[in-house]
């Protein structure tokens, strides 16, 4: 490290104003400060609430998203080679083989997202003269673990290019989105290319064609319970194997375990914001409630909490409803909009065929909801102030 | 004694001067009725996933507001001014009806595909924006200009988003195929979102933004 710290300073004065490499002087603060925190330090009237830099805490987003991404590439590898008949049994057995192949199919996934969105991000900056935004370090993770491990790879980076530019750098870059990148990118391959995302059909690495089947979303939807098998099914799912992530889905989202392990250290590390985490998964626990009172179709009696084993909900809860740009600012805001985004998601997986998962729409819906929610809660802590002053006649 | 029939003086004016010219290539570019003055947006996203009826479209909002404006601009110091706007409704409506009729008789599979977006050019604000703003003030042969020249920087718009939205949404141009098979084979995939309203949206958005930053003047100072 201490030879890293030397030559930096050392070759610093070249990328300076008036330098021998001053036109690239973007590039270099990138990484300068992505190895080292500056030492410069604003002057004047900032308020400070924290020792980490943006930089700092984007990598402990990544660290928080690790133990999903392991397992993700474990659980890709192991699918492939169940679909094939291969190592059945104990999920142990080939494991090293099961990683290979996920390794071999998720990296190139994250390196894509990585080199696409990256190399927007520093032409901008260095279009503009900007510092370059740290904010892509999480997004570029988060895409490929939203993303199925068989999604050609040029749709990684079309998709990658159109959320970074159309949901971040049109609104102004790191800080100003109005939507979550990462879900901006998952959205657009949702609607471009269907037939790879649409999720009605498990998602599992070069599958056998005779092998198919419905995925528990799926399942739920046609039969009131993620487990069952129809005839023409060769899957089924226990309990079990959907909390540790044993089952087909996209590359991250499958082990719960994994994801709370990454809550975990997002809430003990002050990074995450635990309330929206907790009233998104209480909303979508208060909407299957209500949907078991009404309980018209199979899907609606399903028991209410078997909603937060399926599907990506709680992956969302947890790394992207969280997105403390997209969602509310104000404490009150953020219980209405993790609820709102959690009920949001429920309603859509009951009500909407078309859409076998709701939190990627809700979350979204919940982006754009999110300013006029801080909005009221803004002005109504306003009124109550201003009454309470009038009460006391302070006004008069 | 016999009266000679002498030829008035020619106009000095010719027909298409500087000024007429101007009246057709504003709308083009600098005063474009759909990315400059946001008019009009609503049929440019529902009628362009293909080339061919959007022809059919640019052509017929051409002739509407060409003509509408043409004959608004001859009543223009007869129409009383409180109920001004009932009367260019009424002659919108009667030229509407015509196009429809027409499409109906000679092109019926492309009117039955524009379904009612025809009969929705009345409500295009492009058609009573021109009236507006222009053939209610200004002679015929003007008003005339004015309406083709709008008509063509609608056409230009749509036709742009349409040719677009085509080629990535069905590997189409005017309905022939222009993406190779070998593209499909290689893992090609038409992209979906150019099919649905939506993605005609972001094609809108960015002529928009490929036309303002070739002409910086159209920014707002700030």
């Amino acid at each position: 490290m201490d030879f890293l710290k030397k030559k930096i300073l050392e070759l610093r004065p070249d990328f300076e104003k008036g330098g021998k490499y001053a036109q690239f002087h973007t590039l270099f603060d990138g990484f300068a400060t992505f190895l080292f925190t500056p030492d410069r330090v604003s002057t004047g009237g900032t308020h400070i609430k924290a020792g980490i830099d943006l930089k700092r805490t984007m990598f402990f987003v990544i660290l928080a998203m690790v133990p999903s991404l392991l397992f993700g590439i474990f659980n890709v590898g192991h699918q492939h080679f169940l679909a094939l008949g291969e190592f059945v049994g104990s999920p142990m057995v080939g494991f090293w083989d099961k990683v290979l192949y996920g390794a071999i199919k998720v990296l190139p996934i994250v390196v894509v997202s990585y080199t696409v969105g990256l190399g927007i991000e520093f032409f901008v900056a260095s279009k503009k003269g900007h510092a370059i935004n740290e904010g892509f370090l999480v997004s570029g993770m988060l895409i490929p673990l939203v993303l199925p491990p068989d999604i050609p790879l040029w749709m990684v980076g079309l998709a990658t290019a159109f959320a970074v530019v159309f949901a971040k750098e049109v609104f102004g870059g790191t800080g100003m989105n109005v939507l979550n990148v990462a879900l901006t990118a998952r959205v657009f391959l949702f609607f471009a290319y269907p037939t790879f995302m649409s999720g009605d059909q498990v998602w599992i690495s070069e599958k056998p064609d005779v092998y198919s089947g419905a995925t528990a979303l799926a399942n739920a939807a046609a039969t009131g319970s993620p487990f069952k098998i129809s005839a023409d099914q060769t899957w089924n799912y226990s309990l079990q194997d959907m909390v540790v992530g044993l089952i087909p889905g996209s590359i991250g989202e499958t082990s719960k375990i994994a994801i709370l392990l990454g809550a975990a250290f997002l809430i003990l590390t002050g990074i995450g914001s635990g309330v929206i985490m907790l009233s998104v998964v209480l909303g979508a626990l208060l909407m299957g409630l209500i949907f078991n009172g009404i309980g018209l179709t199979p899907f609606m009696n399903m028991p209410y909490y078997l909603h937060l084993a399926m599907g990506g909900l709680l992956f969302g809860a947890v790394f992207m409803a969280t997105d403390p740009v997209t969602a509310a600012h104000t404490g009150t805001g953020k219980w209405i909009y993790g609820l709102l985004v959690g009920m949001m998601a429920v309603m859509i997986r009951v009500f909407n065929p078309a859409y076998p998962e709701g939190i990627m729409l809700a979350i979204l819906f919940g982006n754009v909801m999110a300013p006029l929610i801080d909005y009221y809660v803004v002005q109504a802590n306003i009124a109550r102030r201003n009454k309470r002053l009038a009460g006391r006649g302070a006004l008069a | 004694m016999s009266e000679v029939l002498v030829q008035p003086p020619a106009e000095k004016k010719s027909l298409l001067g500087k000024k007429e010219r101007k009246l057709l290539t504003d709308p083009l570019s600098d005063n474009n009725p759909v990315t400059i003055q946001v008019l009009g947006i609503c049929s440019s996203l529902a009628v362009t996933t293909q080339m061919k009826p959007t022809m059919v479209m640019a052509i017929s909002v051409t002739a509407v507001v060409a003509l509408s404006n043409f004959v608004i601009s001859l009543m223009r110091n007869a129409i009383p001014p409180r109920i001004r706007i009932i009367v260019q409704l009424t002659v919108v409506s009667v030229l509407v009806i015509l196009v429809d009729q027409v499409l109906k008789a000679y092109m019926y599979d492309v009117s039955k595909q524009l379904s009612v977006f025809v009969g929705l050019i009345i409500t295009n604000c492009i058609v009573m924006g021109r009236l507006e703003a222009y053939a209610m003030g200004n002679k015929p042969y003007p008003s005339l200009l004015d309406g083709l020249g709008n008509g063509f920087g609608y056409g230009v718009v749509i036709l742009t988003v349409a040719f677009v939205r085509e080629l990535l949404g069905s590997g189409k141009v005017f309905g022939f195929k222009v993406i190779p098979d070998a593209l499909y084979e290689a893992g090609y995939v038409n992209n979906g979102l150019m099919m649905i309203p939506a993605g005609a949206l972001f094609v809108v958005a960015c002529y928009i933004w490929i036309q303002r930053s070739f002409a910086k003047h159209l920014e707002e100072k700030e």
